[in-house]
């Protein structure tokens, strides 16, 4: 009989709080301990956010110019027509951010992607390790209290402490 | 259409990467050694994902079968 092997690792760190950025780890997160295996995700700078007990992750078309600006309601020709302005003008009208998150929030549901407490709850649910950087915290005065229950809290050693044992590690 | 008997079913149409691997995972979990789950998708990803989902997890991909946009997946729990 061949011996029961360790479960794989999977070590991941999240540094962007948007909410395009958001997905990639708690989607990859999520999946890996669906599949059994072992994760640490460690939340450093503005993807420390994404730990809040209130989320507020946003999205900007001023930092991605690729970013297809569509509408999630409509006929299906003017759901499929992209707007002809560059990303950096449109996002530099007022309000414009806070169109294009309501815009992609409404893409991801009527196309069936799960929200991003959704992914974080079932994370959680399935014992994967959140870990807040402790310096970010310290440095954006964010206190224990601002974070959802059942994370830990270290810095880069922990992380690599974790990481060095792992199978996958990717800086997101 | 082929039929292969089964304990348990599963409707992860009209969602996403990756919440039909989640909830099977999550079914699967429920669920006793040797038992077969079916599982229904609308994502085209799935196919590839059910594949390296089992065979990360170790269960078995009995049969899946495609109808148009329909996938329709079995797996034994191991």
């Amino acid at each position: 009989m061949e011996e029961k092997s360790k479960p794989k690792r999977l070590a991941l760190v999240a540094s962007k709080g948007t909410l395009d950025w958001a997905y990639p780890p708690f989607i990859l997160a999520s999946t890996a301990a669906a599949m059994g295996w072992e994760v640490a995700v460690f939340f450093t700078f503005y993807g420390l956010t994404l730990l809040k007990k209130e989320l507020t992750a946003t999205i900007s078309p001023a930092s991605n110019p690729a970013m297809p600006m569509k509408l999630p309601f409509g006929p299906e020709a003017l759901q499929n027509f992209n707007i002809p302005l560059p990303n950096m003008l449109m996002a530099n009208l007022p309000g414009f951010e806070s169109v294009a998150t309501a815009l992609m929030k409404q893409s991801f549901k009527n196309k069936g992607v799960a929200t991003i407490e959704q992914l974080r709850e079932m994370c959680l649910e399935a014992g994967v390790t959140l870990i807040s950087c402790q310096m970010t915290q310290e440095v954006f005065g964010f206190k224990d209290e601002d974070f959802i229950d059942g994370i830990d809290h270290g810095g880069a050693a922990t992380f690599l402490d974790f990481a060095s044992e792992s199978d996958v590690s990717l800086f997101i | 259409m082929t039929e292969v008997a089964f304990d348990q079913e599963l409707d992860c149409q009209g969602m996403l990467c990756p919440l039909p691997i989640l909830k099977t995972k999550k079914v699967i979990d429920t669920m006793q050694v040797g038992q077969v789950l079916k599982m229904l998708s609308t994502d085209a990803g799935s196919v590839n994902d059910m594949i390296a989902w089992t065979r990360q997890t170790g269960h078995e991909l009995v049969y899946s079968e495609r109808n148009d946009t329909l996938y329709t997946y079995y797996v034994r729990k191991t």
